[in-house]
C-alpha cells in the first residue's frame, strides 16, 4: 500500500534521473571487425528465454573508446595472446610428444567449435566446457599436464579457438542429455546468493542498461569470451568472471570448473544463442 | 599492560551496555514494512548517516542517485532517487526500508542491511570464501538510525 502511494512521486524522480543520463540501454553501434566480420550484436531472444525479448552483446554497452579496440585486430590487445597460443598449438608437449597440430592440423579446423560449447560428450557421459575438452586432450592425447582452468595458457588457447568462429551465431544445445544440467544452471542463475542476496538475473536480466555505481550493466552474455579487460590488462575466462560476480554479492563462490559453474555456463551460453561468437572481445 | 587491560575492560563494558538496549536483527518487529521503535534509543547522527551513502558498508549511491550528495561521482540508477525521501516516507517506514527493504517491497533487489539469517552461501565479506562464526549485519543498529536520520533531512521544501 505504501508502495502505490509513492510510485507517482518516485516516477517524477526517475524522469529527472533519466534526463541526466549519458547512457541508457544498449547503444545503436554496429560491430564489423576488420571491415570484414559482421557480428550479430542484437538478436531476437530464443524461445527458452522467458523474460527477455532481445539479446544484446556486452559490446553494445561499452563506451565508443572501448568498442573501438575490438573493431580491428591491430587495435585489439588480446591478439598478442592469440599469437602466443598459435605457437603453443604447434609445440609438442607431454609423454606422447604431440602438439594440438598433430591431431587437428591448423587452428582453423576448429571453426564452429566455440559456438556449440558447452556440449555433451557421449563417451565421457558428461557436459564438457571447451576448457574441459582442451585439458582432456592434453591429458589423454598428449600425456601433458592439465592447464589451470582460468590460467593464462588456457585463456590464450580459448582465444585462438574463438577467433576462428568469430561471426558465427552461438548455438548450444539445451535438450536431450544436457537438459538436466541446463535446468541446474538456470536455477543457479536465479538464486539470490550472499549477504547482498543478488542473483545473476537481478543485475543482468532485470537491470541491464542501468548504471550500478560506475558500471553500465550488460546482459552478462558470454559470447565475447575470453575477454581482454582494460581494467586488469589480461584475458579473462568465463568462470573467472562468474567467480568475480558471485564474490561481489558477498557470497561463498563456486570454484572454476566446478559442476555448478559448468551448469551455469551452459545456461548462460544458451541465453546468448543467436549472438555472434566475438572472442576475444575487449571490455573495460 | 595493566592499564591497557583496564581500557579494554571499559570498552567491552561500553559495548555490552550499548547492546543491552539494542534491538537485535532477529528481534526486529515490522508492521506494514515499517519499524516504529528506534533500534537503539539513541538519536541518529545526520552527518554520520550521510557518510554511509558512499562506498563502504552502505554504498547506497551504487544504486541510488542523491543530488544532496552530488560530490559523489558515479551514482547508480537501479533504485529511485533518494532526494525527497523524507517527504515521501515516515521515519518508521524509512527505518523498515533500510533494515530490510524486502518487508516493504516484495522481491526488491535492495539488500537487507539489518539482517543476519537466511542467506544462501554466505561469504566472508568480499573474499569469495565461506563465512565462519557470528554474522554481523551490513550496518549496525546505530548506523541504521544514522542513515534514517539523514534520509529524514532529504526534503524538498
Ligand atoms: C592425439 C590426438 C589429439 C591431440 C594431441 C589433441 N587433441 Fe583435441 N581432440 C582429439 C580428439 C580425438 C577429439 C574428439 C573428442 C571427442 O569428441 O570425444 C578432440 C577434440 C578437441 C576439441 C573439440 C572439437 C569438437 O569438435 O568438439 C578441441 C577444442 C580440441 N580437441 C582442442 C585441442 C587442443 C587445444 C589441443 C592441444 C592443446 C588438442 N586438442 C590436442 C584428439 C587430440
Ligand atoms: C551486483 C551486480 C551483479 C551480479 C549479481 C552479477 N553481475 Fe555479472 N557483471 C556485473 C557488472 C557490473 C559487470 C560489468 C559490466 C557488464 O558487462 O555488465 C558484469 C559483467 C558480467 C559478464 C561479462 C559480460 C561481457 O560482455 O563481458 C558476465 C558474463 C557476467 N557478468 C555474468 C554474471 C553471472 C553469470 C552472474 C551470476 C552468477 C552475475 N554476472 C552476477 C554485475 C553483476
Amino acid at each position: 500500500m505504501s508502495y502505490t502511494r509513492t510510485t507517482s512521486l518516485l516516477s517524477l524522480g526517475m524522469v529527472l534521473a533519466m534526463s541526466a543520463l549519458v547512457w541508457a540501454d544498449a547503444d545503436d553501434d554496429q560491430l564489423i571487425v576488420n571491415d570484414e566480420i559482421e557480428m550479430i550484436t542484437e538478436a531476437a531472444a530464443p524461445d527458452h528465454m522467458e523474460n527477455l525479448d532481445t539479446l544484446y552483446s556486452g559490446w553494445r554497452f561499452r563506451s565508443d573508446e572501448t568498442q573501438a579496440f575490438q573493431m580491428d585486430d591491430f587495435d585489439n590487445p588480446a591478439m598478442v595472446f592469440v599469437e602466443k597460443a598459435e605457437e603453443v598449438w604447434n609445440t609438442a608437449e607431454g609423454s606422447e610428444g604431440k602438439a594440438c597440430a598433430s591431431c587437428h592440423d591448423a587452428p582453423d579446423t576448429m571453426a564452429g567449435v566455440r559456438a556449440v560449447y558447452p556440449k555433451w560428450n557421449e563417451d565421457a557421459g558428461e557436459v564438457r566446457t571447451l576448457e574441459m575438452q582442451v585439458n582432456n586432450c592434453r591429458e589423454e592425447q598428449m600425456g601433458a599436464e592439465a592447464w589451470k582452468y582460468t590460467g593464462g595458457d588456457m585463456a590464450n588457447m580459448l582465444a585462438l579457438i574463438s577467433t576462428v568462429s568469430r561471426g558465427l551465431p552461438m548455438n548450444v544445445a539445451i535438450d536431450g542429455p544436457v537438459a538436466e544440467t541446463w535446468e541446474k544452471g538456470k536455477e543457479i542463475y536465479y538464486t539470490r546468493f550472499g549477504q547482498l542476496e543478488l542473483s545473476c538475473a537481478n543485475c543482468h536480466e532485470d537491470s541491464y542498461g542501468q548504471m550500478i555505481r560506475a558500471d553500465h550493466l550488460s546482459q552478462g552474455q558470454i559470447n565475447g569470451f575470453p575477454t581482454y579487460r582494460l581494467k586488469n590488462t589480461k584475458l579473462n575466462t568465463v568462470h573467472a568472471r562468474f567467480k568475480g560476480c558471485v564474490r561481489d554479492t558477498r557470497a561463498h563462490t563456486f570454484a572454476p570448473g566446478s559442476p555448478e559453474f559448468v551448469a551455469l555456463e551452459l545456461y548462460v551460453a544458451s541465453r546468448g544463442n543467436g549472438l555472434s561468437v566475438e572472442g576475444p572481445s575487449v571490455r573495460n | 599492560m595493566k592499564r591497557a587491560l583496564g581500557v579494554a575492560a571499559v570498552l567491552v563494558l561500553g559495548a555490552a551496555q550499548a547492546q543491552a538496549s539494542e534491538v537485535k536483527p532477529t528481534d526486529v518487529k515490522f508492521e506494514d514494512g515499517a519499524i516504529a521503535m528506534s533500534l537503539t534509543g539513541v538519536a541518529g547522527d545526520v552527518e554520520a548517516g550521510a557518510k554511509i551513502m558512499n562506498k563502504g558498508a552502505g554504498n547506497c549511491v551504487a544504486c541510488h542517485m542523491i543530488e544532496d550528495q552530488s560530490q559523489l561521482a558515479f551514482q547508480g540508477e537501479i533504485g529511485p532517487m533518494l532526494d525527497g525521501a523524507g517527504d515521501r516516507w515516515s521515519e518508521a517506514e524509512l527505518r523498515g526500508i533500510v533494515a530490510n527493504a524486502k518487508m516493504m517491497f516484495e522481491g526488491t533487489m535492495m539488500p537487507s542491511f539489518y539482517k543476519t539469517e537466511g542467506f544462501i552461501r554466505l561469504g566472508n565479506g568480499y573474499t569469495g570464501k565461506s563465512h565462519e562464526g557470528d554474522v554481523a549485519p551490513l550496518l549496525t543498529a546505530q548506523e541504521i538510525e544514522d542513515v534514517v536520520a539523514y534520509l529524514m533531512t532529504l526534503k524538498y521544501e
